[in-house]
C-alpha cells in the first residue's frame, strides 16, 4: 500500500465516498416514500384498499402465511424450480455450444432453427406443454428452459467462433489436437461471456418459472398471483409481487459474487 | 550431410469462392544445420503460407519438404513456430504460458522443467514466473513467447515476423535479445519479416522471395566484418548499407 497520499487525492477520495454515500441514502428514501404515498393514499381512500391492497396489508398478510407456514411451500416451490431451470438451461447451453463448434456443419444446419426458436414468443409454447406434459412440475420447468435456453446457446456459440484464430494457431503450433484447443483457448476464452449469460438466464428462467406457474400449478408464487387475482386476494398478489422483487435481486446478487470471485481468480 | 530443412519445388494454391490465388510457384531452398536465414518479400508473396507448410498447419500441393533428410509427413523432428503476436494467455501465469507446449504434449518430466527454469533465469524472466502477461512488457512478453517454444526443444524455429506487433525501440530490443538467444542456443531458424534491417542484422543468408507468386528471386549471403555478430552490432558495421541497397533493389526490381 502506498502510504503517502496528498491532500488533493484524500479530498477526491473522500467525495468519492460521499457521493456513494448519498446515491444510497436516496435510493432507500425513494422505496420509502413510495411505500408512504400507497399507504396513505389508501388510507385517505383516494385509492381502493381492496383492489390496491396496501403495505400494511402486505405485511399483515405476510405474518399470517408465515405463521401458518404456507409462504415456506411457496416461495419454496417457485426457488426451487427456478435452480432447476437455471442449471439445467446452463448444462444445455455449454453441451449445446460445445457442439455446434465441434461439428460446424450441424451449426450451419441448425442455425436457422436456432434463430427462429430464439425469435418465437416462448409463451405461446406453455399451453401446448401443458396438453403435452400434464399439469405439474416438469411443464414448468421446460417451459422456463424454453424462454432462455436458446438466445444462450446462440450466444455462447458465437463467443465460441469470435475466439482470435491466432489463439487457435498457437494451440495448434504447440502440437495441440481440437480437444487441446477447445479446454486450453475456446472455453477459458468465453468465461466472461459465460458468467454475462448466467446473469441473463436466472431472470429469464424466474420469468419462464412464474409463466409456467400461471398456467400449471397448485402452489408457488405465480400461482399465488394468478389464484389471488381471480378470487380478490389483492394482498397475495401485491405480496407475491414483493417477493418476487426480493428473489430476483438476492440471485442477481448472488451471480455478481460469483463474477467478481471469478474474475479474481482469472 | 543433410540439410536441417531442405524444400523442393513448393507451389501452393488458395481457394475461395471469388478467385483462386496461387501464392507460392515451385520454391525451392535449403538451410544448414544451425544456420540463420530471413526471407524477405514484399506483402502477400506468401511468406507466412511458407512457413505455415513448413510447420505443417497447411497440407502440402506440390513440391516436397524434408526436415534433416526425412519428409515433412514421418520426421520426428520438431518444429517450433513463433507467431506474429505473443499470444500468452492472459489467465495463465507466465510460468504456466511457457510450459504450455510441454503440458499439451504430455511431457512435463523434471529435466524438462529444469530446462524451462534456466531459461527463464537466463532470460531474465525468473521474477515474473508467477505474474501475468498483463503486467509485463512487449518485450519481456515476446521473450516468454519464445522461451515457451524452446521449453518444447525444436530442431527448427520458424519466426513469423515475431517482432511486427511492438513499438520501434522495443523491437530493437527485442531483436538484439532473441538474435543472441537463438545464436546462444544454436538454434536453426527461419525468420519471415518485410523488413529488411531486421534481416541483415540477425539473419546468416537472405532469401529474397518475388511478387506473388512468390518464387526465389535470389538468396544474398550476410558477411559483416563486425567481431561478434549480434542484431546492434550487424546494425553500425560498415557492410550494413550496402546489404541494405543491394537487397532493396531486389524486392522493388519488377
Amino acid at each position: 500500500m502506498k502510504s503517502e497520499i496528498s491532500n488533493e487525492q484524500k479530498i477526491y477520495l473522500q467525495n468519492i465516498q460521499k457521493r456513494k454515500y448519498w446515491i444510497l441514502v436516496a435510493q432507500i428514501s425513494l422505496l420509502l416514500l413510495l411505500l408512504f404515498i400507497w399507504e396513505v393514499s389508501v388510507e385517505k381512500e383516494y385509492l381502493n384498499g381492496f383492489i390496491f391492497s396496501s403495505p400494511s396489508r402486505v405485511i399483515q398478510c405476510f405474518y399470517s402465511m408465515l405463521k401458518d407456514q404456507s409462504i415456506f411451500l411457496h416461495v419454496g416451490i417457485t426457488l426451487l424450480e427456478t435452480m432447476i431451470s437455471f442449471l439445467l438451461i446452463m448444462f444445455l447451453t455449454v453441451a449445446a455450444g460445445v457442439l455446434l463448434w465441434w461439428f460446424q456443419t450441424l451449426a450451419d444446419i441448425l442455425d436457422p432453427y436456432l434463430v427462429v426458436l430464439n425469435s418465437l414468443p416462448k409463451s405461446a409454447l406453455a399451453p401446448i406443454l401443458i396438453v403435452w406434459l400434464g399439469n405439474n412440475m416438469k411443464t414448468i420447468i421446460i417451459t422456463s428452459i424454453s424462454i432462455a435456453v436458446f438466445g444462450s446457446i446462440l450466444n455462447l456459440y458465437n463467443g465460441f467462433m469470435k475466439v482470435d484464430p491466432e489463439r487457435l494457431m498457437l494451440i495448434r503450433t504447440l502440437g495441440g489436437t481440437k480437444t487441446d484447443c477447445l479446454r486450453l483457448a475456446v472455453i477459458p476464452s468465453c468465461i466472461p461471456l459465460f458468467i454475462s449469460l448466467m446473469k441473463v438466464s436466472i431472470g429469464l428462467s424466474l420469468v419462464g418459472v412464474i409463466i409456467g406457474e400461471f398456467l400449471a400449478a397448485r402452489a408457488g408464487l405465480g400461482y399465488l398471483i394468478i389464484y389471488g387475482s381471480q378470487v380478490f386476494k389483492m394482498d397475495w398478489v401485491m405480496m407475491s409481487i414483493i417477493i418476487l422483487c426480493l428473489i430476483a435481486m438476492l440471485l442477481y446478487k448472488l451471480l455478481h459474487i460469483l463474477e467478481k470471485y471469478a474474475v479474481k481468480n482469472m | 550431410m543433410a540439410y536441417a530443412l531442405s524444400l523442393k519445388n513448393i507451389s501452393y494454391t488458395y481457394h475461395s469462392i471469388h478467385q483462386e490465388t496461387l501464392a507460392l510457384s515451385n520454391v525451392s531452398f535449403d538451410v544448414k544445420s544451425g544456420e540463420f536465414v530471413a526471407v524477405v518479400g514484399p506483402s502477400g508473396c506468401g511468406k507466412s503460407t511458407l512457413l505455415h507448410l513448413i510447420a505443417n498447419l497447411l497440407p502440402l500441393d506440390t513440391g516436397e519438404i524434408f526436415i534433416n533428410g526425412y519428409p515433412l509427413a514421418i520426421s520426428k523432428e520438431k518444429v517450433g513456430y513463433m507467431l506474429q503476436k505473443d499470444q500468452l494467455l492472459p489467465w495463465k501465469t507466465i510460468y504456466q504460458n511457457v510450459i504450455l507446449g510441454l503440458k499439451i504434449q504430455k511431457m512435463k518430466q523434471p529435466d524438462k522443467l529444469e530446462r524451462v527454469n534456466h531459461l527463464l533465469a537466463a532470460y531474465g524472466l525468473a521474477d515474473f514466473k508467477n505474474s501475468y502477461p498483463n503486467q509485463l512488457s512487449g518485450g519481456m512478453r515476446q521473450r516468454a513467447a519464445l522461451i515457451r517454444t524452446l521449453a518444447l526443444s525444436p530442431d527448427i524455429l520458424l519466426l513469423d515476423e515475431p517482432f511486427s506487433a511492438l513499438d520501434y525501440q522495443t523491437r530493437l530490443n527485442v531483436s538484439n535479445d532473441i538474435g543472441t538467444i537463438l545464436k546462444k542456443e544454436k538454434k536453426t531458424a527461419l525468420l519471415v519479416t518485410h523488413d529488411l534491417s531486421e534481416a541483415i542484422s540477425m539473419a546468416d543468408r537472405v532469401i529474397v522471395l518475388s511478387k506473388r507468386p512468390g518464387t526465389v528471386k535470389s538468396q544474398v549471403k550476410i558477411q559483416l566484418s563486425c567481431e561478434e555478430k549480434t542484431p546492434q552490432n550487424a546494425r553500425n558495421s560498415v557492410e550494413f548499407r550496402d546489404y541494405f541497397n543491394q537487397l532493396w533493389r531486389e524486392i522493388n526490381e519488377v
